[in-house]
């Protein structure tokens, strides 16, 4: 995985010092909140109900295990033992105080983190396929091109101060593991006719309250040139969205406005002005930094088959293990999902084993997806049963990925100043609701995911099930969505009518999900059925 | 009267400044003032007679005048781009590298601040308007 080297470290090491000038300047009254307010989230720093919420950058959801222990390390000296992985592969704390965030900073800079650009108006952290460089189905890592675009859009002068957050996913595979179609801005590697790599770009997906599956702007852009066509997205961005109405700068509305043609025509002649700035970046250091990159040492004597004996183990391998393109290796998934944990959430202990297992069993190397689980991209075949026993015993073996209960869901009105109700207790009642293994497995894949306001942090647009927490008439209250899907064939949810309350909600999904196991033909995802039949017999199922 | 920061030896134009729909009609004006939702292409065919854009920031956190400055540099415009407006500290590093080179915001900016701050970042991930040499280049060399 990519490793800095001095300019990158200088970089880090400046801005944690610009912070703690900045945080000092507040603290002393010199600056406004209101001034600092935007400094402060282009670190990361939000404000929340009981506390400042920390999120710290792990670029394309790739860490190693010493980057691993220090987030271990911060919840332990700086919060309360335990963090939240989210739903863009990052990681955030929820207890901070203003005062040690600089601390905190520096703490990470030493480990080669930081968490610039994780908030506020500024283009975030690039997300990416949590298989990548493991999968047998990518033409290329997409994370050397990641990597790439993420320094040349870090500390970007023209483009700090923009209309909204700019969030953009690269990936390399036609199976979409990164929902790409739903950012602003999307590259997914393609060959040419004649084998050249190049991009099909996407621009204008987003979820929100006003949520969009993106448009295709160009089917092929050269490698090469894509820091100056993002440069060429962002500039008409930057210059033609709205300014009167926060929520409705986003990219995605500007391109809804005008339409995928015409953004695409200001796009290629805002390209054209730029080009002879050559801005973009050589060849060459897209190839250096892609040496940090290069398969590891694969044994090529590792074994094909797996022991299966264990039931317990099977199941897990089941559901939570995938092909791996090397011979005798394979993909494992650890769900951050049991039934009654909150999604996405690590105690210190377990964020700390992980480290020590990824050190032991996939060199060193460990992903967050944006379903909120970790990774472990190189696992030997002979080493997974010695691997799960270790991860059973943690408590971090649940055997549900993509799975009812593997929900995704933000932090709710238990943490967040912008939530209208609470998604980690629904999520929870819903997971307990289906929390037999064998009746899970049964229903197959399933992704249901939960947002407790129309912010949308956890992707309800993009559930196969989504919920969504409003807020009525001061009491809380849960949409029910149906047909959404994050992966290639990316649509958005639609609502079935009323809305619930807490444990009609869940009722509500048991009631879907007995409809579909009705409906079903051979094979057919809850999707698929939905697709074919519609929403009508769920309706009728539901409110009848 | 607020102060004005000047990054540059020349004198600071006195002209007054024109709206930029003005600027193309009035042929004997060299000072021109660019707001936020203003298209700057439409001053690039008067290039040859502007001294001075001034560039108005109406919130900080409105963006557009960087977009602005950038566009009038990259078509080789060597003249005067002030920032006005409610300009802060923070930013005016930013704004150097997009091609500003004076700044009289609403409330004065304490140049010893503004000197910390310009001297901060060593270095800069990808060319501007200005001359720092991007980090992929000191790379390989």
């Amino acid at each position: 995985m990519y490793q800095y080297d001095k300019y990158d470290q200088k970089m880090v090491d400046a801005r944690v010092a610009e912070f703690r000038d900045q945080a000092n300047r507040r603290i002393a009254g010199e600056l406004t909140e209101d001034q600092f307010k935007p400094l402060r989230l282009k670190n990361g720093l939000y404000l929340q109900l009981h506390a400042y919420m920390l999120r710290v950058a792990i670029p394309y959801g790739t860490l190693n295990s010493r980057q691993m222990r220090m987030l271990a390390t911060i919840a332990r000296k700086y919060d309360r033992g335990y963090a939240h992985f989210t739903t863009r592969q990052n990681i955030q704390y929820n207890w901070i105080k203003l005062e040690q965030a600089a601390d905190i900073l520096a703490d990470l800079s030493t480990v080669e983190m930081h968490a610039i650009q994780t908030s506020g108006e500024s283009i975030r952290n690039v997300s990416s396929d949590q298989y990548a460089g493991a999968t047998a189905d990518e033409i290329v890592d997409p994370r050397p091109y990641a990597e790439l675009i993420r320094q040349a859009t870090s500390f970007h002068p023209e483009f700090s101060y923009m209309p909204r957050k700019f969030k953009i996913a690269v990936i390399a595979s036609d199976e979409d593991r990164a929902a790409m179609r739903l950012h602003d801005l999307g590259f997914k590697l393609v060959r040419n006719d004649k084998g050249e790599l190049g991009f099909e770009v996407y621009v204008g997906g987003g979820m929100g309250r006003t949520p969009f599956v993106s448009p295709l702007i160009r089917d092929f852009l050269p490698v090469d040139q894509m820091f100056s066509y993002t440069e060429a997205v962002l500039r008409v961005w930057n210059r033609w969205a709205r300014r009167d109405n926060i929520h409705k700068q986003r990219i995605k509305i500007l391109v809804h406005e005008w339409g995928a043609e015409k953004m695409k025509e200001k796009i290629e002649a805002e390209w054209q002005e730029i080009l002879p700035n050559a801005s973009d970046i050589p060849r060459k250091e897209l190839e250096r930094i892609a040496t940090y990159f290069e398969a590891p040492a694969f044994d090529d004597e590792a074994a094909e088959e797996i022991d299966l004996s264990d039931p317990d183990f099977k199941i897990w391998v089941d559901q939570n293990v995938r092909p791996h393109k090397h011979p005798g290796y394979a993909i494992a998934n650890i769900s951050l999902k049991p039934v009654k944990g909150i999604p996405g959430d690590a105690s210190a202990d377990q964020i700390d084993l992980m480290a020590d297992l990824a050190e032991q069993y996939s060199f060193d190397e460990l992903r967050v997806t944006h379903a909120q689980n970790i990774v472990f991209a190189h696992v030997k075949k002979s080493d997974l049963y010695a691997l799960w026993q270790k991860l059973d015993a943690a408590g971090l073996a649940p055997a549900n990925i993509d799975l009812i209960s593997d929900i995704i869901a933000c932090p709710g009105l238990d943490y967040c100043s912008l939530a209208n109700a609470r998604s980690i207790p629904v999520a929870q009642k819903i997971a307990e609701r289906f929390s037999d293994a064998e009746a899970q497995r049964d229903l197959g894949e399933l992704k249901l995911k939960i947002s407790g306001c129309i912010n949308a942090c956890g992707h309800h647009h993009s559930g196969h099930i989504g919920i969504l927490g409003v807020d009525r008439k001061g009491t809380e209250n849960y949409q029910l969505l149906l047909g959404g899907s994050g992966a290639e064939d990316a649509s958005l949810g639609k609502i079935t009518g009323p809305g619930f309350d807490e444990d009609g909600i869940v009722n509500a999904v048991a009631t879907t999900v007995s409809k579909y196991k009705e409906l079903r033909e051979d094979g057919e995802r809850f999707l698929d059925t939905y697709r074919r039949v519609g929403m009508a017999p769920f309706k009728e199922a539901l409110y009848d | 009267m607020t102060d004005i920061l000047r990054y540059r030896d020349d004198d600071a134009p006195m002209e007054p400044v024109v709206t930029i729909s003005s600027f193309a009609d009035q042929s004997n004006s060299s000072a021109v003032l660019i707001e936020a939702g203003d298209d700057v292409r439409d001053l690039l065919p008067h290039l040859d007679r502007l001294k001075l854009a001034v560039v108005d920031f109406p919130r900080f956190r409105d963006g557009r005048g960087y977009s602005s400055a950038r566009i009038l540099r990259e078509a080789g415009y060597k003249g005067e781009i002030r920032a006005i407006g409610d300009v802060l500290v923070d930013q005016i590093w930013h704004m150097r590298r997009c091609g500003f080179d004076s700044f009289a915001p609403n409330s004065p900016l304490d140049p010893k601040v503004v000197e910390e701050s310009l001297n901060r970042y060593e270095h800069v991930y990808q060319p501007a308007a200005d001359d720092a040499v991007p980090i992929w280049k000191l790379r390989h060399g």
